[in-house]
Formats: C-alpha cells, sequence, structure tokens
C-alpha cells in the first residue's frame, strides 16, 4: 500500500480534524488564550458530555438511515426516575443508576420495536416518543428533586484520586493513564501489522506507522498533560466517555452489528438481499441508542445535582448537529463515531469561547447555526466534486 | 399518407462508456402511420427513444434529427415535448395520490399567472377521456384505477400536450389481453385522427396487428424496416431479423460436467404480484437443476423470471406464494432471505446497483456482505482475516481494482458485477441463480463472467442463469427452460437450441393454459 493510498481513505476525517484545530486555534486567539488553561479543557469535556455520549448513539440511529428526535425527552424523564428512587424512596443511589440504564433499554425497545417491526418511520416514531416522555417527565419530576449523595453528585463532578500524588504540579494517575494509552496503542497497532504479515498482506509502509504512532501519541500525552495540571485531574467523566467512545467505534468497526448498519443506511435492499436481518438491526440500534440516554440521564442529573422534567431541551438537536458537523451523510451509510466526537467539541469549543468572550446567547445561537450549515454545505460540496475528479 | 417523413433520424450514433449503444442507426417515420421498433432487450431500441425525446441531450450523440421538416436539437424532454415528441415509458409517469385530472396536466397546467383553473381543467380532462375511451370521474385518484386505465391516463396526458409524435415503449407489458387490445384499438383511432405513433414492443403478435411497418434493430444497428401493409410478415420473419447474428468465439470453451444428481428442484410455484395480489406473475412454475449443470431461463421483460427467482430467495418478492423448494430431494423453508442463505441459494440480481451492492462502501465490504458471519467470532470481525479474503476473491475473479477498500460506486460496471457475483461465492452455495449475470457489461468482461460461470458449475454447484440474450444461454447453458406469461412453456437441451424455437416458447400465448 502505497502511502497516498494510505492518507487518502482517511482524507476526509483529517479534513474534520483540521476544522476542529482552526475552531480551537482561533477561539484561543479570540479569548486571549483563556480556553487554553487546564480548567477550561476539563470543563469543556465535562460540559459537552452529554453530546458526546448521545452523539455515540445517534451515529449510528443516522448512519442506519433513521432519526431520533427523543434522546432530550427520554433524558429528563429517566432523570426523574433516578429522583424518584434516589430521594424520595431513600434507596442506595447505585440502584439507581442501574435502573436508569434498564429503562433506558426498554425505551430504545420501544422505539425499537415501532421503527424495526412495524415499520413506522423513525422520524414519526421518535417524535412520539419526543413528546410521551417530555410529559412523562413533567409528570413524575414537575417537582424539581435535589439532594442526592455525594457519591452520586461525584460521577459527574469527581476525577480519579490523586493516589500517587504530584509530580511538579501534574497529576500522577493522569500521566499514567496517558502513558498506559499511548502503549496500548503502539502495542495494538504492532500487533496488528503482525497479524497482517500472516495473512499475506502488504502492511502500511513503517516510516508512516511510525510517523503517525509519534503524532497521535503527543497529542494523546498533550491532552493528558493539561488534564493532569487541571485542579481535577481524571475526571470519572472524561472515564465514561472514553470508555463509550472505545467500545461503540470497535463496535462499528469491528461487529457485524456494527457492519450491519452501515449496510442497511447504504443500501437497504442490497442488504435484505445479502441474508441481514434488517429488523433485528434496527431494533438493536434502537436498544443501545435508549443505553446511551440513560447513562446520558445519569450523568446530566449527577451534574446538576437535581432531576427536574426542563432538563434536556434540545439535547437531540445538539446531538444530530454533532453528526452531521463530524460528516455522517443524512442520507445514511456513511459516518464515524471520530467524527461525531469532534463535531460535538467543535461545537462545545464555540460554546465556550462564545461564552468567555461574553457574546449574547442569542447571537451564539446564530453562530452555532451558521457553523452547522457551513460544515453541512462543505462536506457536499467536497463530496461532489469527488464525484466529477 | 404523403412521401415525406414526419421523422428522420440520419446517422445516429450514441456510446456510453465502453458500449456502443447505436451505431449510424438511420430511422423515418411517414406521418400518420403506426411504427413498430423491435429488437432483443440491449439491442438499443430505448436509447434511440431517449435520443429522439432529449433524454440523452443534443451533443451526447452524432446525427441528426429531422421534424416536421426542421433540424432538432433536443436538450431536455421539454424541448421535444414543444415540438409534439411525447414519449410514454414503460414505468408510468405518473402520481399515484393526485387526480387524473391533476396527473394529465402535470407540467402543462392550465393556469393564468400560476393560478390554475380547474374548472376549465376538469372540462378539458373530461373531453380527452372521452377521446382515449376512458369513462372514470376525473377526480379519481390514480391508485384507485387499474394498471391499463392508468395507460390511457397517460396517453390523455400526452394528447393535453397537442402530442404529434407519440411513442410507447412497451404500453401493453403490464396488460392483460382486454385492456391490451382496448389500449392498441385507441392508438388506431389516434392514427385516424392524425396522430403518428412508435409503438416498442416485445409482443410480435400484437406488433404484427397493429403496426404499418417494422424497424428491426440488432446490437445498435439497424437490420431491415419492414412495409407491413406492402408484403407478408411474420413472427418467423421478424424472430428471424432481431436474433440472426454469427455466434462466434463470444462463450468459452467449456466441456460440461453436468450430473444427474438433482440439487435444486421446485414445483407448483405460484407468485402473485406484490401490490395487485389478483394478478399472476408466476403460474405452478416446475424446475429442477442438477449439480454441476448450468440452466438457463429465458423470458422477455415482465414473463416472470426474476419474479420468479426473486420469490424463490426468501420470498424476497411477491404476495400469496405457494409452491415447494427442495434442495437435495429435501424440502426446504425458504420463507426469509436469511434462510434461503442459509439453506445454500444464492442470487445475484440483476440491478446491481439497486439490489446488489452497497455502492458506497468498499470492495472488501461488498464481497463479504453475505458471508460475514463466517469471518466473526461472537459477532467480533477478524479484521486481517476478512481482507484476506477479499484479497483472494479479488484476484479468483479478477476484479480490477486498484485496492479492495476502493469504493464499489468507482468501479466498471463489468467490475461491479463480479463483486456481486464474489459475495455469493464467497458464501459458497449449492445453488447460483444468476439474474441477468452480463447486462450492460462489454464484450470482455462478459467472456469472464462467463468463465466464472463455468468454473462454478465445474465445481459442483447448480448454476442457473436468468437472460434475455438468447445467444448468451445457448452459448453457456446445458438446458433452457422458456417462461411466457409468467408459464413455463418448455425446456430445450443445449444440443436442440435455436433462438428461432426459444423466442416461439418465449412468445407462446398462454392465457386459454391458464
Amino acid at each position: 500500500m502505497s502511502l497516498k493510498e494510505t492518507m487518502g481513505g482517511s482524507l476526509r476525517q483529517y479534513g474534520i480534524m483540521a476544522a476542529l484545530v482552526v475552531v480551537i486555534a482561533i477561539a484561543a486567539a479570540g479569548t486571549g488564550g483563556k480556553l487554553l488553561m487546564p480548567n477550561n479543557v476539563a470543563t469543556l469535556i465535562l460540559q459537552n458530555s452529554y453530546v458526546l455520549i448521545l452523539a455515540v448513539g445517534m451515529v449510528m440511529v443516522i448512519v442506519a438511515g433513521h432519526i431520533d428526535l427523543s434522546v432530550g425527552s427520554v433524558v429528563a424523564f429517566i432523570g426523574g426516575i433516578i429522583g424518584w428512587m434516589a430521594i424520595n424512596w431513600h434507596m442506595p443511589w447505585p440502584l439507581a443508576v442501574l435502573a436508569a440504564l434498564v429503562v433506558g433499554v426498554v425505551i430504545g425497545a420501544w422505539h425499537g420495536f415501532w421503527v424495526a417491526y412495524v415499520r413506522i418511520p423513525a422520524f414519526i416514531v421518535t417524535l412520539a416518543g419526543m413528546l410521551i416522555f417530555r410529559g412523562l417527565a413533567l409528570v413524575i419530576a414537575g417537582i424539581t428533586m435535589a439532594g442526592f449523595d455525594q457519591g452520586f453528585i461525584s460521577i459527574a463532578s469527581g476525577s480519579l484520586p490523586h493516589v500517587f500524588g504530584f509530580v511538579a504540579n501534574f497529576d500522577v494517575v493522569t500521566l499514567i493513564i496517558g502513558v498506559v494509552g499511548v502503549v496500548g496503542l503502539v502495542w495494538s497497532q504492532v500487533r496488528d501489522r503482525a497479524s497482517q504479515i500472516k495473512h499475506g498482506i502488504a502492511p502500511e509502509p513503517f516510516g508512516f506507522m511510525v510517523g503517525k504512532l509519534i503524532v497521535i501519541s503527543v497529542g494523546i500525552l498533550a491532552v493528558t498533560a493539561v488534564l493532569a495540571l487541571s485542579d481535577g485531574g481524571t475526571p470519572f467523566l472524561l472515564v465514561i466517555v472514553g470508555v463509550l467512545i472505545f467500545i461503540y467505534s470497535f463496535v462499528l468497526n469491528r461487529t457485524v452489528f456494527g457492519r450491519h448498519i452501515y449496510a442497511i443506511g447504504g443500501n437497504l435492499n442490497a442488504a435484505i438481499l445479502s441474508g441481514i436481518n434488517t429488523a433485528r438491526t434496527n431494533f438493536m440500534i434502537f436498544v443501545h441508542m435508549g443505553l446511551l440516554c440513560g447513562v446520558a440521564a445519569v450523568v446530566v442529573t449527577s451534574r446538576a445535582g437535581a432531576a427536574t422534567a426542563q432538563v434536556g431541551q434540545n439535547y437531540e438537536l445538539d446531538a444530530i448537529a454533532a453528526c452531521f458537523i463530524g460528516g455522517t451523510a443524512v442520507t445514511g451509510g456513511i459516518g464515524k463515531i471520530s467524527g461525531a466526537m469532534i463535531g460535538a467539541l467543535i461545537m462545545g469549543v464555540l460554546n465556550m469561547a462564545l461564552s468567555i468572550a461574553k457574546i449574547d446567547p442569542a447571537v451564539q445561537q446564530t453562530i452555532k447555526g451558521f457553523v452547522l450549515l457551513a460544515a453541512v454545505a462543505f462536506d457536499l460540496l467536497s463530496k461532489r466534486r469527488a464525484k466529477v475528479a | 399518407m404523403s412521401d415525406t417523413p414526419i421523422l428522420e433520424m440520419v446517422d445516429i450514433s450514441k456510446e456510453f462508456p465502453g458500449v456502443k449503444a447505436l451505431s449510424d442507426v438511420t430511422f423515418k417515420v411517414m406521418p400518420g402511420e403506426i411504427h413498430a421498433i423491435c429488437g432483443e432487450n440491449g439491442a438499443g431500441k430505448s436509447t434511440l427513444m431517449k435520443v429522439l425525446s432529449g433524454v440523452h441531450p443534443f451533443g451526447s450523440y452524432n446525427g441528426d434529427i429531422t421534424f416536421k421538416g426542421e433540424t432538432c436539437q433536443f436538450k431536455t424532454i421539454r424541448d421535444s415535448e414543444a415540438k409534439g415528441i411525447v414519449i410514454i415509458h414503460q414505468e408510468l409517469a405518473l402520481i399515484p395520490y393526485l387526480s387524473i385530472t391533476e396527473n394529465i396536466f402535470l407540467g402543462n397546467e392550465r393556469a393564468k399567472n400560476g393560478v390554475i383553473n380547474w374548472n376549465l381543467a376538469d372540462e378539458q380532462a373530461v373531453e380527452l377521456l372521452k377521446r382515449v375511451g376512458l369513462s372514470e370521474h376525473p377526480a379519481t385518484n390514480i391508485v384507485d384505477i387499474g394498471v391499463g386505465k392508468q395507460q390511457l391516463v397517460e396517453i390523455a396526458k400526452a394528447l393535453a400536450k397537442r402530442v404529434e409524435l407519440l411513442i410507447l415503449d412497451e404500453p401493453t407489458a403490464a396488460l392483460n389481453d382486454d385492456d391490451s387490445q382496448h389500449l392498441l384499438s385507441i392508438i388506431r383511432s389516434l392514427r385516424d385522427e392524425g396522430v403518428t405513433s412508435i409503438i416498442i414492443s416485445h409482443k410480435l403478435g400484437e406488433i404484427l396487428d397493429i403496426a404499418d411497418s417494422i424497424t428491426v434493430i440488432r446490437d445498435g444497428q439497424v437490420v431491415e424496416t419492414l412495409d407491413v401493409t406492402a408484403s407478408d410478415v411474420t413472427e418467423e420473419r421478424l424472430i428471424k431479423g432481431m436474433v440472426g447474428r454469427e455466434m462466434n468465439s463470444r462463450f468459452p470453451d467449456h466441456e460440461s460436467k453436468a450430473t444427474n444428481q438433482e440439487v435444486f428442484r421446485i414445483e407448483n410455484w405460484t407468485v402473485h404480484h406484490p401490490m395487485d395480489v389478483q394478478r399472476v406473475m408466476v403460474d405452478k412454475a416446475n424446475l429442477t437443476v442438477h449439480a454441476g449443470e448450468i440452466v438457463g431461463l429465458a423470458g422477455l421483460m415482465g414473463s416472470g423470471r426474476t419474479e420468479l427467482a426473486m420469490s424463490v430467495f426468501g420470498r424476497a418478492y411477491g404476495s400469496n406464494i405457494s409452491g415447494q423448494v427442495y434442495l437435495n430431494g429435501d424440502r426446504v423453508n425458504v420463507a426469509t432471505v436469511e434462510q434461503a442463505v442459509d439453506a445454500g441459494i444464492a442470487y445475484v440480481s440483476e440491478d446491481r446497483k439497486r439490489y446488489g451492492l452497497n455502492l458506497i462502501q468498499s470492495v472488501k465490504e461488498n464481497m463479504t456482505a453475505a458471508g460475514l458471519q463466517k469471518l466473526a467470532n461472537f459477532g467480533i470481525i477478524e479484521g486481517n482475516a476478512e481482507i484476506s479474503v477479499a484479497n483472494e476473491l479479488r484476484d479468483e475473479l479478477t476484479v480490477k481494482t486498484h485496492s479492495i477498500e476502493a469504493l464499489v460506486g468507482k468501479l466498471s460496471g463489468g467490475n461491479q458485477q463480479k463483486v456481486s457475483l464474489a459475495k455469493w461465492v464467497y458464501t459458497d452455495p449449492q445453488v447460483l441463480i444468476l439474474d441477468e449475470p452480463t447486462r450492460g457489461i462489454d464484450v470482455g468482461a462478459k467472456y469472464e463472467i462467463y468463465q466464472i460461470i463455468n468454473e462454478l458449475a465445474d465445481k459442483g454447484k447448480a448454476v442457473l442463469v436468468i437472460s434475455s440474450e438468447l445467444p448468451e444461454l445457448i452459448g453457456i447453458c446445458d438446458r433452457i427452460y422458456a417462461l411466457s406469461e409468467g408459464h413455463i412453456t418448455g425446456v430445450v437441451d443445449k444440443a436442440d437450441a435455436t433462438q428461432e424455437r426459444l423466442m416461439n416458447l418465449m412468445t407462446q400465448e398462454t392465457k386459454d393454459a391458464a
């Protein structure tokens, strides 16, 4: 495989990455460098964790050619359940967390049933879900419930304990996680290379692999260093989001289920005629989306320290926007979790930069709207050009 | 009838990438006549009509078009319609949930400053409907009337555009006999009103019945134009013209290794139309394929050949399906595609872009789409094993692509077809049903596909090839079934197979058999 071929396939992915870097650079310059201060970087991830979590599921939904408008309402409803269990009924909070995940799965199955087996378009099913669960949220959490255990609160605000102390203000635990991440990455790449050779596949040029690993490692270590300097070190939330991204990227790239999602979104007829059980696949997509709503509800409730029916407004739109900015095709079949995560971060960076710069919230909305439009327009135009070439 | 033609197309040539669809076609139509065009599928009939109507715009073909003495350079359909040339396609262009009136004047609204005068439109619609002999209320929705009546609405729509030359592409393909007769009589009465018609049809009896002259096209060239009124033209004469090409080495040499061991059999297979459940698409079909045998299924468009194949393949088509499928003598349940695949049946669709491939996925991912489970442990795909499988398939089927990671949509038609085949070769099926395996691909790629088919048969697989190209079937098959209007009308051994014989079986009228 030549260098050009190796690069060509993921050039678009790099394009989005470059866009993020540009947005960060502009935002950093515009805020006089405040944006890149360690505490702000940590806050950025915490503030946007719900978008990151929901966008992971939304990528699957949109790639398969559906949409999910209900996620904001579902988050609010599940938040209400957590409130009832942990506060009104004084149950241990881990039980409430478990219940949140189970209820998420059940709601996902409910949506999946109508989409996959009754074959009602997901737009309608989840529009109904949006109304149903917002209504139910108002019923059970019309009055705000507050006073959670510290344990529950620390899901969103706590960090890994600084068990190894500090070295020159750097949290050692965070540094260790970064180093372990880099080692794991290198190890997996080396192993994959060995497996490629075993299967008689020409691996990518050795120099390219080394170069790529160095660039990515430096990136990981840089973020690690900044986090290690922040007040909290490694937030739990970052671990949760990181694990979800890792697992679901694996699911989409490496599992039969993930491949079937792309097949269904790319050409439904061909998928059916390839013997793919499209109904089951569609059903499972929504179950996963429901589970992720459960996770998001836990995170959001913990972060707010209270359960209220008003939470989660427009979350679905944030998640959908993150996917589209991140290169997920409106017509399905194309999209990556990494792209959607970058899309979410672009929105997050914008949000934060505009707030730091004290821009009127109304103007902020407008700017975000233009960014979404520009991102998708860029995507379409570049694809059109690729077609001509 | 005057002596100057109303339409003259001179030296028309049209190329698609890799295929010459029309070469130097010269074609004249006299005013007030019904002119039929005959030819096999892929002979170039539809392409010629698309050139005439502006679907293929001026500049994309060579040659001249003269209509009513004027040189025409149509860039869009609107240009040709403005001159009074209207084409009615095989797939009707009606909007199902709009009324007859709304459809008749679609794009041609009776409007002033953008405001439609519905009273005027309805009044004119009633007149137009009278002219085409349709007694439906003009407010009826299109979905609520049958296909035959929809066809008449299409004609009324053409009349509303002041049509002078009406082109009908397979107008009766989807109609029953009564509706067909009625439609033909309407075309006749329009001729008497001065409307010239060009009609493309596979139903030769019908053509001889209605046409004043017939032009036969073969391989993108005009074979002959026959004056039906002057001389005695027979179906045999037409068939000879349509198929009479020399057979050279377009097919690889192949020593058949067919055995007597039955692998695949269907019995009393009956399929109804998925929407129109009364309409029988396949009627009590029986068919057998042995190990190592290549069996052909010959049928014209609309004969039910694809419907037969797709309904067997996990009921991917049709409603109210009855009959039995046997594999190696055992009855198998093929109620879903998954079950059919698991049982060892593979179906390569005739329409690879719509039903075969995911064009925005890679060659590799398409090749393993149907057999992915073989590469997975607990649902996790072994990535490198998949790559090496795809590389092997690429070499085995000689797919020309710079990388298995290339998008399938970027490949040529022939290579796409090979990817389509590779997907099913990888599932290692017992029965391979290939629907038009060489449609739209060039001669070289065809030869390679034939070689692949031969190799598959030699490995002991039962291969069923559906094709409307008779030379192809005769060239590669051991036995050929003929299908006409949903009935299997006969089976011919390779030794006895001639195009004439097959064409006779394929056009055999079966209404009394039903």
